[in-house]
């Protein structure tokens, strides 16, 4: 057997220095030699460990081998057959803490590099500009009625509408593609990516309605009446603030606002697209998770000369990918690590001018296993800054749960789902992604979506509840 | 969206009529849409100021003061709207309170008329108080005079009704002992800001429609909170309707200052 070699096929990528001033994509991809060098590398297990880390279950070994002999069609055919949205999850899987940390290279060496791999052959697929229509199944009849358009909805929209039922997606937004399209930023995973997919869903037939918000313009239970079923994919939308004195002063943002505004409302190209942003001087970002990475990335792209990262706690403990947080260093991103703000002070024009901050040092560990920051008494100091994007994390919206009483919900807001099939408390209505997990990824969201499709089939054929 | 009918009813003040049968069956007084004239433009948020459910038309009033409203200005009957959603926000809470007055200045004479329809229905003695810089800036006045009992107007420079605002005429009404169960006011910032002052001390309800910079309209972004009552609400999913009494009003006045420098970087472009 060849030796292996122990390191992952670099990935060519834009410069620091240049990329920090554009909203292009950072890593290039691999070439189909670079591909097929690092198929190679592939051990081809018995038991692939790999596939029970990947949410959906890949065929990982599989289509890898169908790269190593440049089988290209065949090879993205067999991700597809499990993930439709393959180019977006290559990108965006946290893999290492998913497939790739199963992966039996990874025990000495790194592991194969299964993300950049399955974004090569979905590139591959999208540059050729044939994606092939899979078979879909004869008409049943039935409707099923999807709310939201992101990762969890689009994935029960392709598996039912393959089944022969006629589908609805329904999107508040006057985009689809949920945080895919809203809130991660096109240097992370270009939008035309996004768009390319959802065309793909369109020509197999499912209709998306835009402009459609659920709970006011129709009720769950009015959709009820018209559908056979219906999915609540709706996300965890709602933005958490501190609370902390200051709040809303002027150039004070949530992350979801700052990315809504530069991505789904295209600011970065103000003022050719005419929503604006405040660029800022000193941005500084709360938190310390792949939002906050997002938000502190975008803020020098927008124009910003420094861009500050506060976080609570230490750098191990950050929840971001390893691979955003080394990104995001090497762009210059500052981190105040076990730093934590306690309150916000104005310029007296009613503008944000100081963060009143206070340092934190890590104590006891509590229940998740990590040590829990503790705030150091009088240690309180400004960090000056005009902009500032609180990124500590969002609920699902009680938009629907508000209007449909009927709906059980926890006390952190999810919606109460059966993780079999994906049922609610309510006859007909399935839930899954973000809205039942809370916050969390996209190949989670579509893990969820597959589960509450199988679960919607079922009804469909038997009926049963 | 199909635009059925645009015209101009003042000065600078649009009235816009859409094919939106949808949103014409749900919507209810006080609630709003958000409109994207073109795919460049901001969203934009427009109460809804009439409809007609049979016909699946909504109408919208607004006035052409930057990029969005001018954006929203160019288009004309037969064109398309980009994107246009709603009903959205929570309406106004109706019943019978007894004798009700509803303010409405700018684009609130157009937001105040489906709300005088709705208290009218049940049951309350409406006045409408409608105000303007003068009387040729006022519009629907006979639309107005057929929802409402009463119809006060007031004009800065006297050209109808009592020279001065709307608190103004108001005020007076009050000090001359008029008793109103509840007062709704729709418009201008700081004129919901005169109105809640003056019924402070009479201590009678007063719903305010506030109109902070949105963006989603759906609780996603966070960008219309307000401080009311001390707590942080979203105006686009818990309101757009708060107590007078209970904004926090110096945190509203300066949030309106945001995006100043961006607006003239467009208009200079
Ligand atoms: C900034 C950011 C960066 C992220 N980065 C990563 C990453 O790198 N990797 C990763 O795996 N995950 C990442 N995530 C998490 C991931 O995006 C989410 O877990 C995933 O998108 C959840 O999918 P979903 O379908 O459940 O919901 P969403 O993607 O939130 O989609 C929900 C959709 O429902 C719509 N909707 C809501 N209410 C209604 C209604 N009443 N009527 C109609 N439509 C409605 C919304 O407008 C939205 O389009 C990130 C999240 C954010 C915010
Ligand atoms: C729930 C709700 C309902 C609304 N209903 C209507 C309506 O029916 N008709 C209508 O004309 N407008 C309405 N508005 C206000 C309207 O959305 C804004 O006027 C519009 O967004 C301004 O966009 P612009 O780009 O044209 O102006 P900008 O360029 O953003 O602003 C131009 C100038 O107007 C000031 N300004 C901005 N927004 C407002 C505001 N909301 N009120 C007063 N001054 C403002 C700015 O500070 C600036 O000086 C509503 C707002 C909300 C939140
Ligand atoms: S979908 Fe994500 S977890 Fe699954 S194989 Fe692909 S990159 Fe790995
Ligand atoms: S575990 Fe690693 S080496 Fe084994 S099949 Fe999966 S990717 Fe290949
Ligand atoms: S407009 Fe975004 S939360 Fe209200």
């Amino acid at each position: 057997m060849a030796k292996i070699i122990p390191t992952k096929t670099p990935m060519r990528e834009q410069p620091a220095a240049q990329r920090v001033r554009n909203f292009d994509e950072v890593p290039h991809g691999y070439s189909l030699e670079e591909a097929v060098q690092e198929a190679k590398r592939c051990l081809q297990c018995k038991k692939p460990f790999c596939v029970e880390g990947c949410p959906v279950g890949i065929d990982i070994p599989s289509f890898i081998t169908y790269i190593k002999e440049k089988k290209l069609r065949e090879g993205i055919d067999r991700i597809k057959e499990t993930n439709i949205l393959p180019a977006i999850c290559g990108r965006v899987c946290p893999q290492e803490e998913q497939c790739e940390k199963r992966c039996i290279l990874g025990k000495k060496h790194q592991p194969v590099a299964i993300g950049r791999l399955e974004r090569f052959l979905a590139d591959w697929e999208r540059n050729e500009g044939k994606a092939e229509l899979p078979v879909v199944a004869k008409k049943t009849g039935k409707r099923v009625a999807v709310v939201g358009a992101g990762p969890a909805g689009i994935t029960v929209a392709a598996d039912l509408v393959k089944q022969g039922h006629e589908i609805d997606v329904f999107e508040a937004l006057h985009e689809p593609g949920g945080v895919l399209v809203y809130g991660i930023p096109e240097f992370r995973l270009p939008k035309d990516i996004v768009f390319t997919e959802i065309d793909f869903l369109k020509k197999l037939g499912v209709r998306i309605h835009l402009d459609t918000v659920i709970g006011m313009i129709t009720s769950l239970d009015e959709l009820l009446e018209e559908f056979d079923a219906v999915f609540i994919g709706t996300g965890a939308g709602l933005p958490w603030f501190m609370g902390l004195s200051g709040e809303n002063l002027n150039g004070v943002y949530s992350a979801n606002e700052y990315l809504t505004r530069a991505n789904l409302m295209k600011a970065y190209l103000f003022p050719k697209y005419k929503t604006p942003i405040t660029v800022g001087k000193r941005v500084a970002t709360i938190g310390g998770g792949n939002v906050a990475m997002d938000c502190a990335r975008s803020a020098l792209r927008l124009g910003a000369e420094e861009s500050i990262l506060i976080y609570r706690r230490a750098r191990e403990q950050m929840p971001a990918r390893e691979e955003e947080i080394h990104h995001a260093e090497e762009e210059g991103i500052q981190f105040n690590l076990l730093t934590n703000p306690i309150a916000y002070h104005g310029d007296g024009r009613g503008w944000l001018k100081n963060i009143e901050c206070i340092r934190m040092e890590l104590g006891e560990a509590d229940e998740s296993g990590r040590r829990r920051p503790v705030p150091v008494d009088g240690s309180n100091f400004m960090i000056p800054a005009d902009v500032l994007v609180v990124a500590i994390g969002n609920s699902p919206n009680p938009l629907i749960p508000n209007t449909t009483p009927d709906i059980a919900t926890t006390r952190w807001r999810t919606i109460e789902t059966d993780p079999e099939t994906g049922r609610t408390s309510k006859r007909g209505v399935f839930a899954g992604g973000d809205v039942a997990t809370g916050a969390a990824t996209v190949i989670q969201a579509m893990g969820a979506g597959k589960i509450a499709a199988r679960g919607i089939q079922a009804y469909l054929e038997t009926g049963e509840w | 969206m199909k635009i059925i009918d645009k015209k101009i009813i003042a000065p600078n003040v649009h009235e816009m009529t859409l094919a939106a049968p949808g949103i014409a069956e749900k919507a209810r007084a006080g609630q709003f849409a958000i409109a994207i004239p073109n795919r460049f433009s901001e969203r934009t948020p427009l109460t809804l100021a009439d409809w007609d459910a049979g016909k699946g038309e909504v109408s919208v009033v607004f006035l052409e003061i930057g990029d969005a409203t001018r954006d929203l200005a160019a288009l004309t009957t037969g064109d398309e709207m980009y994107s246009f959603t709603g009903p959205l926000g929570q309406p106004f809470d109706i019943d019978k309170f007894g004798k009700v007055g509803l303010v409405g200045g700018c684009y609130g004479i157009g937001g105040i008329l489906p709300a005088a329809r709705a208290m009218q229905a049940a049951g309350n003695e409406v006045v409408a108080f409608s105000e303007a810089r003068s009387s040729f800036l006022l519009y629907w006045n006979d639309k107005l005079e057929e929802a409402a009992h009463d119809v006060r107007y007031s004009t800065s420079d006297g050209s109808l009704g009592r020279k001065g605002h709307a608190h103004d005429l108001l005020a007076e009404n009050l000090e001359e002992g008029e008793h109103f169960d509840r007062i709704l006011a729709i418009g201008c910032t700081f004129m919901m800001y005169r109105i809640a002052q003056v019924t402070r001390p009479y201590q009678i309800k007063t719903v305010v429609s506030m109109n902070p910079i949105m963006i989603d309209g759906t609780g996603m972004c966070g960008a219309c909170r307000l401080s009311i009552g001390g707590k942080t609400k979203f105006a686009c999913v818990d309101g757009p309707h708060f107590d007078g009494h209970e904004v926090d009003w110096d945190v509203v006045l300066a949030r309106r200052k945001a995006y100043l420098e961006e607006e003239i970087v467009a208009k200079e472009r």
